[in-house]
């Protein structure tokens, strides 16, 4: 049982945790593609930009968690996401409006977005230094949750910890906050006939320059969760934007670009893959060893992949949608 | 009478090609004046300009005294001006009738904090436009199939449904853009009557364009031909039809 138990370890909480954070970075991404109809490849940086406005904060006001009771970064995420919520919008007005104006073609974006992303990480890494940083200053410990399992062969626990708890409940605030905000409220209905239409919705009174804005709030503010609570995981690096890219940008085209539900479920299949390749099947194997041929059961790995190449996993699914079925599981295109 | 719609000396060229050349109309309050003129003679691309879709090169639009030159579409909206498309438009992922409530404007849910503070009023509000999409999806004809993808519906119903846009709100002016290509006859009585009906009923000004002569000679007075993107010719439609200048515009010279 000690095997099942590694297995969800590694596989089930580790998937859910990268799952739930390309998820979020997606929904920004596929969310940006349908109004603006070009990929921000500067979305990834946006997710650090608000990482390390939460390790700033935490850095100036490190007592602050204590009194509340949750981990001082969680505490300064809301401020973190406001912060990032307007760079997002002050880009779009410097370096993107001026471009849309001209009606210049999507390529056009794509590489200002590139250019704004080396731009974002130079500027990250000028003040932040290039190395490593805990989140976990002034002595906080992460708190470790130890969920024994009520089977007699099972000695082991499964691990969770407080960032993931956080983690998985703020994505599902986020799901279904946003799922209520595009079909209940008229901001939302008005973006999805944006999606679906520029033209008729500007001739129907709707003004196009507001919802931009709108779009890039909620890409900016959830680039920020979805940053944070990673380094919350991990640490916090200014080059994170590297290893979030191409999971972020496979999970929004595996579900359908331009598809918000797609993006959710395009990011756990994209985490859930990359932690199967990398998961060590031998280990599920040795209970049954007796009865498995030798060259199987003598096998010390039987990962797919190595760990060091798991950037591959969201590749290899990227160019096999692409192949195979590039809009989509969900038809991409309008919210 | 005044006009409430006044052009003035518009130019507008794509690339090389000149297709509006110092253009001048003027539209009567009260009045449905049919736009004409041979393909390529720039009716549409003078629409998309005083709708506020194409920027203008050089000249002025005034709607009722007030200078709309190149202010955007959603704006215009709001100041009463209306537009239809030549190939109709829709939400496609939206129902008919949604397409309809999309449209009234500055509606309380349109403010993001509007939509979480006063839920009551953004229902009362919600309730009041669904009863007037549904009046206006009777309207139009369009009942039986108002809880269909707007993507789904034929080429006709389309049109139906961009008439119905219009009548959501309270306009002064709608431009209607070929509302009659691809609504068969029976429908297209429908139309005109309505048409009639919001112009003598709600005072709502129309300029139409249309290649159906049978409807511009029941609806419109004037008629104004455009040709190589500037007036040929304006004035009632017998003297249209009647005209030499026009007979060459639209069958060549050798025919008259």
């Amino acid at each position: 049982m000690n095997e099942l138990v590694f297995f969800i370890n590694n596989v089930i909480v580790a998937g859910s945790v990268s799952g739930s954070i390309y998820a979020i970075g997606a929904i920004g991404v596929t969310l940006i593609f349908s109004i603006m109809r070009f990929a921000h490849f500067a979305h990834a940086d946006m997710m650090t930009f608000g990482t390390f406005m939460v390790l700033l904060l935490t850095l100036a006001f490190p007592g602050v968690g204590a009194v509340v009771g949750l981990p001082t970064p969680i505490v300064m995420l809301p401020l973190a996401i406001v912060l990032t919520a307007l760079l997002a919008v002050g880009i779009d007005k410097t370096f993107y409006k001026p471009l849309r104006a001209h009606g210049v073609k999507p390529i056009v974006m794509v590489i200002a977005s590139l250019g704004v992303t080396l731009m974002l990480q130079g500027l990250i890494r000028l003040f932040s230094g290039t190395g490593a940083q805990n989140l976990y200053l002034a002595g906080e410990r992460k708190e470790i949750y130890r969920l024994e399992m009520p089977f007699e062969l099972a000695s082991r626990p499964v691990i969770v910890t407080e960032p993931q708890i956080i983690l998985f409940v703020l994505t599902i605030v986020c799901v279904v906050g946003l799922h209520l905000f595009l079909n209940r409220t008229r901001l939302g209905k008005a973006m999805r006939a944006m999606s679906d239409n520029p033209d008729l919705a500007r001739a129907s009174g709707i003004n196009t320059n507001h919802i931009v804005a709108v779009t890039w709030v909620i890409a900016g503010g959830l680039a920020a969760i979805a940053g944070t609570l990673l380094a919350l995981d991990v640490t916090f690096k200014p080059d994170l934007s590297f290893f979030l890219l191409l999971p972020i940008f496979a999970a929004a085209i595996v579900g359908g670009v331009g598809h918000p539900y797609g993006a959710i479920a395009g990011g756990f299949v994209v985490g859930f893959a990359e932690t199967l390749a990398v998961f060590n099947w031998a280990v599920l194997l040795r209970p049954f060893r007796d009865s498995l041929p030798e060259w199987l059961a003598q096998a010390g790995n039987l990962a797919f992949v190595g760990t060091e190449y798991k950037i591959v996993v969201p590749f290899f699914i990227l160019v096999a949608i692409l192949v195979w079925r590039p809009t989509g599981i969900f038809k991409g295109k309008v919210i | 009478m005044p006009s409430i719609i006044d052009v003035r000396h518009v130019h507008k060229a794509f690339g090389g090609l000149k297709v509006i050349n110092d253009c001048s109309i003027q539209v009567e309050k009260g009045s449905i004046t049919g736009l004409i003129g041979p393909n390529g003679a720039g009716k549409s691309t003078l629409f998309n300009i005083i709708a506020g879709a194409l920027p203008l090169d050089s000249g002025q639009v005034l709607l009722d005294g007030e200078d709309i030159t190149n202010r955007p579409a959603n704006e215009l909206f709001h100041k009463g001006l209306l537009r239809t498309f030549q190939i109709a438009h829709e939400f496609s992922h939206m129902t008919a009738l949604e397409n309809l409530m999309m449209v009234p404007p500055r509606q309380a849910g349109e403010n993001l904090f509007d939509a979480w503070l006063k839920p009551g009023l953004v229902r009362r509000e919600e309730a009041e436009v669904r009863r007037r999409a549904l009046e206006v999806i009777d309207f139009i004809g369009l009942h039986h199939v108002r809880n269909e993808l707007a993507g789904n519906l034929s080429g006709g119903q389309k049109k139906l449904l961009e008439l119905g846009r219009t009548m959501m709100t309270d306009a002064r002016v709608v431009l209607l853009d070929e509302i009659a290509a691809g609504v068969n006859r029976t429908l297209l009585g429908d139309l005109v009557s309505n048409i009639e009906r919001l112009n003598r009923e709600m005072g709502y000004t129309f300029l139409v364009i249309e290649h159906d002569m049978e409807m511009i000679a029941r609806l419109c007075d004037p008629v104004i031909v455009l040709a190589q993107g500037s007036v040929m010719v304006e004035g009632t439609i017998e003297e249209i039809q009647n005209n030499p200048q026009v007979i060459e515009a639209y069958f060549g010279s050798n025919v008259a």
